[in-house]
């Protein structure tokens, strides 16, 4: 496959008709409008990119596409005429096939069952021919380029084999659209270009490939178009020879590379940069698929930012400064001495505490008070011989409630009865309760009021004045841009670039996302 | 919400689930005491509550560390078997004296604990599996130990345990039972280890996320509710003068777990009711001493049984929902 769009297939897109269409489709869950009138089309032989950040709205155009979701507005149109799909089987009968991340096949049977199952080719007196599937198995996968014994158990191939297989089946069923979602995350680069031939020959049969990827090195090479969904609307429809990295980057995050403003959106104040000794050095952070080789300096009383697009490894590089992850290699050290790597406890002892991502699985105990999840951390150095001491309690949980406005009717009340933002400042308040070194926060407002917002991000402030090193982390960029002194940029895993100083506005931190620094396409 | 935190109003229905969630268990107990009242003659006697209160005792004792268990979103069926362990240990070692005597069962009968333990938290096996096993493992060894003998006790110690009273009034079994209940209820409330059992079941990836030692808990919560099926063993084995490891504590995981539930402490944990789990295994026993006292055969009282779980299983889930 070569680096531009396969040049043997047909140009149909701008005059076929779209094999498969979104009209005007409307989604909303519980009042929160997730779709609203999104249009879309692909073209037989196209592949088309959908694009858009966390909460864009991908995931639930593609699950009504995929009869998923019924809409509840607008109408989905097959080849013209328009059709219903009530349930996942309907979409598949009719044409839409979907390949997710995981292979979603029974591991233990063989190849060539897997491909045909439930549609065995039967001998005459109604048995399974095994011979002609096999034979059939063999011909089909052929034609893709795969050469593997298809007597073989599925579960003993290498995960891109299986997702080939998962293809193969898609195709081998009825062939009109084939979604792919996120299909290389988990693929070696050899394996990706397998994938990529097939979606050739896949095209060149005249079959519409959607595309979703967060990997713009991907798009780039296997799409033709590409639509721009941001917070449930499309934002643009278009060739992507014709949108520089750079704008689609703007265009999904929704920051106009043109008029980029001054500072003022977010509480943050001033930030500082510090030269004081880093108080966390951390190297050649990596694990496989997810981090490759990170690594970074933290100072004392500096907020850094760790920008990227989703899936470019910022939570997994938290996680792993925090103990959370297992490491492949990589060193974390504070203050020069080395942190065992893979357990939360020593980190924490270290002094490296982390606001997890998602405060509802990860963060609150729900049926617990208060008072209980704030010293939940800290609860045995509060306690004397074990016996949990509510003097010593009151006194920090008295502190943290004012210092951070925490509203509650007492601290006895269950935490889960609070707002999202003062769950949040709950959180915050256990890891302050631990007199850290190093506060890495992870969406540290994602999912709370505007009120609580500011708050959270002015004491965000204040923690760093106070000689606290920060990370942040924030699919927010103005949050990321006006909150950090300075900003590590990665990208797949790696540490793309760092941006210091005056460099630290939207415009390079958008050109950085894009990952060519020049803001062209090729 | 310029409070900043959210009152709902609870419809009429889910606010009647919610109290009876709350204060169910203590309701079914004054329903079946003032049946009694009425339709019992002598069941209001000083007596006949002794009796009920010494046969109680030893479902009391196994409920108290299965509440533990639950609260950490796990089960330990392993109890019957544990208590086996420690009945069948018993005679082994009655000639060196009661104290030791004693502490060898509970150290032999925590050992399954320990082995439960290890499974659920370093291995990662499902708690029913894990403790599955060693509920049929743990008898098998108890009948091996024992050579499949009932062996009678006589030693006086054991058997004052199970048949005299402090003062002859309150009986000794009652008066351990008590001691423990109320340790137990410290362990829960007062101390580090309480909280952070009830947090690992609330929710064991926070807990892991803010430092917990999680394996370490869930392994001391096992090894003490063995120690108190242990317990529970002896003071069977006291009460019938005799070792028997075949029978003893047959079945009662499901009267502790029927307690635990019935208490108020639900089965997805995060939450533990020692006074809720007292309450039904109070209730358990009123209901069964009513059935028997009525001539009802004891397959039905197991049917009955069966439908108050039901029954408190329902409340905890309506309230689940409505939260």
């Amino acid at each position: 496959m070569s680096s531009s769009p396969d040049q043997t297939v047909p140009d149909t897109s701008a005059i076929a008709q779209p094999v498969l269409e979104a009209r005007g489709v409307t989604k909303r869950f519980a009042g929160v409008t997730a779709l609203s009138g999104i249009d879309f089309a692909v073209r037989p032989g196209e592949s088309h990119a959908l694009m858009g950040e966390n909460g864009a709205g991908k995931s639930t155009l593609i699950k009504v596409l995929t009869g998923v979701h019924q809409p509840d507005d607008g109408e989905l149109v097959w080849e013209g005429s328009p059709v219903k799909f009530a349930r996942p089987l309907d979409a598949q009968r009719r044409g839409v096939s979907t390949i997710y991340q995981e292979v979603n096949l029974i591991p233990l049977m063989s190849v060539a069952q897997n491909i045909y199952l439930g549609r065995e080719p039967r001998n005459r007196i109604g048995l399974i021919d095994y011979s002609q599937m096999f034979a059939d198995a063999r011909t089909l996968l052929t034609t893709y380029g795969i050469d593997i014994d298809v007597k073989r158990p599925l579960r003993s191939l290498a995960l891109g084999v299986q997702q080939m297989v998962a293809l193969a089946r898609a195709v081998s069923i009825n062939a009109g659209v084939v979604i792919m979602d996120e299909p290389t995350s988990s693929l070696e680069a050899r394996e990706v270009d397998t994938l990529f031939s097939v979606i050739g020959i896949l095209r060149r049969q005249g079959i519409a490939i959607v595309y979703v990827s967060h990997r713009m090195d991907e798009i780039y090479r296997v799409c033709e178009r590409v639509t721009v969904l941001r917070d449930g609307r499309v934002v643009h429809v278009g060739d992507l020879a014709d949108l520089p990295r750079m704008e689609l980057v703007s265009l999904m995050l929704g920051r106009s590379v043109a008029n980029v403003k001054g500072r003022g959106v977010t509480a943050f104040g001033e930030t500082r940069e510090s030269d004081a000794p880093p108080v966390l050095v951390a190297t050649d952070l990596s694990r496989k698929h997810q981090l490759e080789g990170v690594g970074l300096e933290i100072r004392p009383g500096e907020v850094v930012g760790l920008g990227g697009l989703l899936g470019a490894g910022r939570s997994e590089t938290l996680k792993a400064l925090a103990g959370v992850m297992q490491l492949d290699r990589g060193t974390v050290a504070v203050d020069g001495k080395q942190v065992r790597s893979g357990s939360v406890p020593a980190a924490i002892r270290a002094g490296i505490v982390m606001l997890p991502e998602d405060r509802k699985s990860e963060g609150i105990i729900p049926n617990l008070s208060v008072r209980d999840n704030i010293v939940l951390a800290a609860l045995p150095r509060l306690s004397r011989a074990g016996f949990s001491s509510t003097k010593n309690q009151d006194a920090v949980v008295d502190v943290f409630m004012r210092r951070l406005r925490i509203k509650a009717s007492s601290p006895d009340q269950q935490v889960s009865e609070l707002s999202g933002g003062n769950q949040q400042k709950v959180m915050i308040a256990r890891w302050l309760a631990m007199n850290p070194k190093v506060l890495l926060l992870d969406e540290p407002t994602r999912g709370i009021d505007v009120g609580a917002k500011a708050e959270v991000q002015a004491l965000i402030d204040e923690l760093a004045a106070e000689g606290l090193a920060i990370v942040l982390v924030s699919s927010e960029v103005e949050e990321v841009v006006e909150g950090s002194a300075r900003v590590i940029v990665l990208r797949d895993g790696r540490v793309e670039t760092e941006l210091t100083g005056a460099d630290v506005d939207e415009e390079h931190l958008l050109a950085a996302l894009a990952g060519d620094g020049s803001g062209d396409p090729k | 919400m310029t409070q900043g935190t959210v009152t709902i109003a609870l419809p009429r229905r889910a606010a009647m689930l919610s109290v009876l969630q709350r204060y169910g268990v203590y309701l079914a107990i004054l329903l079946i005491l003032l049946f009694n009242l009425v339709a019992t003659p002598h069941f209001f006697e000083l007596d006949n509550f002794r009796t009920q209160f010494v046969q109680v005792v030893p479902v009391l004792i196994v409920a108290l560390g299965m509440a533990l268990v639950i609260g950490t979103e796990g089960i330990d069926l392993s109890v019957g078997g544990v208590m086996a362990m420690s009945a069948a240990v018993v005679p082994l070692y009655i000639g060196y004296g009661f104290l030791p005597a004693v502490l060898v069962a509970v150290v032999a009968g925590t050992l399954i604990g320990v082995v439960n333990g290890a499974m659920v938290a370093f291995i990662g096996v499902q708690p029913i599996v894990a403790t599955l096993s060693l509920m049929v493992a743990g008898r098998g060894l108890a009948l091996l130990i024992a050579n499949e003998q009932l062996v009678s006790v006589t030693d006086p110690g054991i058997l004052a345990l199970g048949r005299d009273s402090l003062v002859g009034a309150v009986p000794y079994s009652v008066i351990v039972a008590i001691v423990l209940v109320l340790v137990i209820a410290l362990v829960v409330n007062r101390t580090t280890f309480g909280k952070q059992l009830v947090a690992i079941g609330g929710n064991r990836r926070a807990a892991a996320l803010s430092g917990l030692p999680v394996k370490r808990i869930l392994l001391l919560v096992y090894i003490l509710c063995a120690a108190l099926a242990s317990i529970a063993g002896i003071i069977g084995t006291a009460r019938l003068g005799a070792s028997v490891p075949s029978t003893l504590g047959n079945l009662i995981e499901l009267a502790a777990i029927t307690a635990v539930v019935v208490g108020g402490t639900p089965l997805t944990g995060g939450q533990v009711k020692i006074a809720g789990t007292v309450a039904g295994a109070l209730l358990l026993q009123f209901i069964s001493a009513t059935l028997i006292k009525h001539n009802v055969p004891d397959a039905y009282s197991q049917i009955f049984q069966a439908a108050i779980i039901l029954i408190a299983v329902y409340i905890q889930r309506g309230r689940a929902v409505t939260r």
